[in-house]
């Protein structure tokens, strides 16, 4: 499940606490609805469940090649293009270069794991239709937030703010569908 | 008296002073209070930023003299090569080590008391690295040549060394330097976000929204959020053991008295770690009664700082000791010679044995409770620790220079007064920029802390305080 552009409008409820939350997504569930998010300062135990992350994958490649490029290089520069015999020990000097292997692979993993979530996350992205809601200021400081999408197949007009009130919201949003 | 011999009453009393958090503020007033430095300042704060402001410039001044001059202005001749500029570079890069210590190893072992420290400690890791950089490219000789250490396709056709540990310092530095940075404002963005949306002018709010990235604390966000901290934590982690380990192989390998020994990675790396959590607490004292932390930065914070200090400290005296003990063992007289009659009693023993004391005396403070949560003992304390730390680099680097293998080329080192300049700047510096981030970036990990706030709330409050 991916991150929702609300593209097609939504509900938003607010709650004030973590506890309301969870209970809310609970029974939004099992009342049906599918393509919802959640907006919270912190992380919250007991929210939506996501698709397991391919972001483990893509740091332990880069690791790798990252470990496989530093080597390369040091082998291109001491034993390949510039070898210099100092008291005769070998020009591919497997012990000296682990060290520098070492740091590269640390070096690729972690610039993976960084811009990789950022990538993932579709950061750095200045706009987003909630951030036209006024308070949401609020979702990363004490308040919590669920959101419905207008597309999903259980939503209606008529119904889902009820619906959302009816679960201790302390108050519902509805956002327009993007032109 | 033992503790069951004592009256009921008082246990809640000391099991309360070590509690992870006092009381129990709302999110909004928690978020407040953390954020209050970044939109007002205190005369205090430009005291001390004048003082390390001319720190700074006496850094700049004395840095561009050298560089103007040649590395003849400091007190270094052969075959005392290596002096100030290298001992204050592996004092610097030993202070780092204890920020990531805080932030990588204490998550992947699920310590939550980490939460209300680890955003100073990181910062101090970054301020400390800028700080260490900037002497081994001053001791080049020709710093702006500092490029032909990196492998690139040079028209000259010359590669670098990589058999010499020169090449390896680079890939360390570089590569704990970008990790603790990418670490450090990974763990900035959710309360960047909280400044953004706090923000009391327009100006902030563009700027910390610039910096926020657009984070909205979406589910999606926070999940792949979790994954990508914790990996960055676990590759954190070997950089801790690291480090230090490559730093100490410019010494063992080398065929000096003094320096070629085994067990110099183990022992630089429990030295970095506890020169660097004595720096935490010189800076984590004054900053909790400045902008009154005591509720977020508790007696059972210092208490296990004070703890992991004195475990540190008595592995750093078990190495001494074996440092020792290995080259009377060795039945090598040039080791011997070194260990036992150079350092204890040649021309720095005066140095030898205030560093003896300090480092491995002060830290027995620690055995008794009250003194573990008493700041000011503490704050000495720590100070001492890291004069000491200073003091046991420069004896090993210079006890083991200045008596050569030949007598006659015996050379007593002393410092010119650039040495002293560098130094002092180099710590004016660390200030300026560590003074710069209490003000304008949230110094204590809000959403960490306010999560285990809530975590705190959830459990019953007797409980809560079995976790310090």
């Amino acid at each position: 499940m991916r991150d929702r552009s609300w593209a097609h409008g939504a509900y938003l409820a607010e709650f004030a606490s973590a506890d309301e939350l969870s209970r809310a997504v609970q029974a939004l569930e099992t009342k049906g609805y599918r393509l919802m998010e959640t907006y919270s300062p912190v992380p919250i135990t007991r929210g939506l469940t996501y698709r397991r992350s391919r972001l483990p994958v893509i740091v332990f490649v880069a690791g790798v090649v990252g470990g496989v490029l530093s080597y390369l290089i040091q082998w291109y520069a001491d034993a390949y293009a510039y070898p210099i015999d100092i008291g005769g020990r070998p020009m591919n000097a497997v012990p000296a270069f682990i060290v520098p292997t070492f740091e590269g692979t640390v070096l690729c993993a972690a610039l993976a794991a960084f811009f990789g979530f950022f990538f993932i996350a579709r950061l750095p992205q200045p706009y987003h239709p909630v951030f036209e809601i006024d308070g949401f200021e609020r979702a990363t400081v004490d308040r919590y937030w669920v959101g419905v999408d207008a597309g999903d197949h259980r939503s209606s007009p008529d119904l889902t703010p009820g619906e959302l009130y009816g679960l201790d919201a302390l108050r519902v949003v509805t956002l327009e569908a993007q032109p | 008296m033992s503790a069951a011999a004592r009256p009921l009453s008082e246990q809640p009393a000391r099991t309360d002073r070590l509690a992870l958090m006092h009381g129990r503020p709302s999110a909004g007033e928690l978020t407040d209070h953390l954020l209050a430095p970044l939109w007002r300042s205190s005369p205090l704060w430009w005291l001390l930023f004048a003082l390390s402001s001319a720190g700074t410039l006496l850094l700049i001044a004395t840095v561009t003299y050298t560089v103007a001059r040649g590395i003849g202005v400091w007190g270094n001749n052969i075959p005392v090569a290596w002096a100030y500029a290298i001992t204050n570079f592996v004092w610097w890069i030993g202070i780092g080590h204890a920020g990531t210590f805080i932030s990588a190893f204490l998550i992947l072992l699920n310590q939550r008391w980490r939460g209300s420290i680890n955003r100073v400690a990181e910062a101090m890791t970054i301020f400390a690295l800028v700080n260490a950089a900037i002497f081994p490219v001053l001791h080049l000789g020709r710093p702006w040549f500092f490029y032909w250490l990196i492998p690139y396709p040079a028209t000259m056709n010359v590669w670098p060394n990589f058999k010499s540990a020169l090449p390896w310092d680079v890939a360390a530095v570089t590569t704990y330097f970008t990790v603790s940075l990418l670490f450090w404002f990974l763990g900035l963005v959710p309360d960047l976000a909280s400044a953004r949306d706090r923000a009391t002018t327009r100006a902030r709010k563009i700027v910390y929204g610039i910096f926020a990235m657009g984070w909205r604390g979406s589910g999606f966000q926070w999940q792949r959020y979790r994954v990508a901290y914790v990996l960055l934590a676990g590759l954190a982690t070997p950089l801790v053991i690291s480090v230090h380990s490559v730093v100490s192989l410019d010494f063992s390998i080398a065929q000096l008295p003094g320096w070629h020994s085994t067990i110099f990675p183990p022992y630089f790396v429990v030295g970095a770690i506890y020169s660097g959590l004595a720096m935490v607490f010189v800076l984590v004292l004054p900053l909790r009664r400045a902008f009154k932390l005591h509720d977020i930065i508790t007696d059972a914070h210092l208490d296990a700082l004070a703890k992991l200090t004195l475990a540190m400290a008595l592995m750093l005296t078990y190495s001494y000791v074996i440092e020792t003990f290995m080259a009377w063992y060795s039945a090598n007289p040039a080791e011997q010679y070194t260990y036992l009659i150079a350092r204890p009693t040649g021309p720095y023993a005066v140095v030898y044995w205030i560093m003896t004391a300090l480092n491995v005396g002060t830290p027995q403070l620690f055995w008794v409770p009250r003194l573990r949560t008493n700041p000011v003992v503490l704050f000495v304390a720590s100070v001492g620790i890291l004069a000491g730390m200073w003091m046991e680099r420069f004896v090993i680097i210079v006890t083991s220079l200045n008596r050569d293998f030949l007598t006659s080329s015996w050379h007593t080192y002393a410092p010119t007064w650039v040495d002293w300049g560098i130094l002092a700047g180099s710590i004016g510096l660390f200030g300026f920029l560590f003074l710069l981030f209490v003000r304008f970036v949230p110094s204590v990990a809000i959403s960490e802390v306010k999560a285990l706030s809530i975590q705190l709330s959830a459990a019953r409050p007797a409980r809560a305080t079995s976790d310090a």
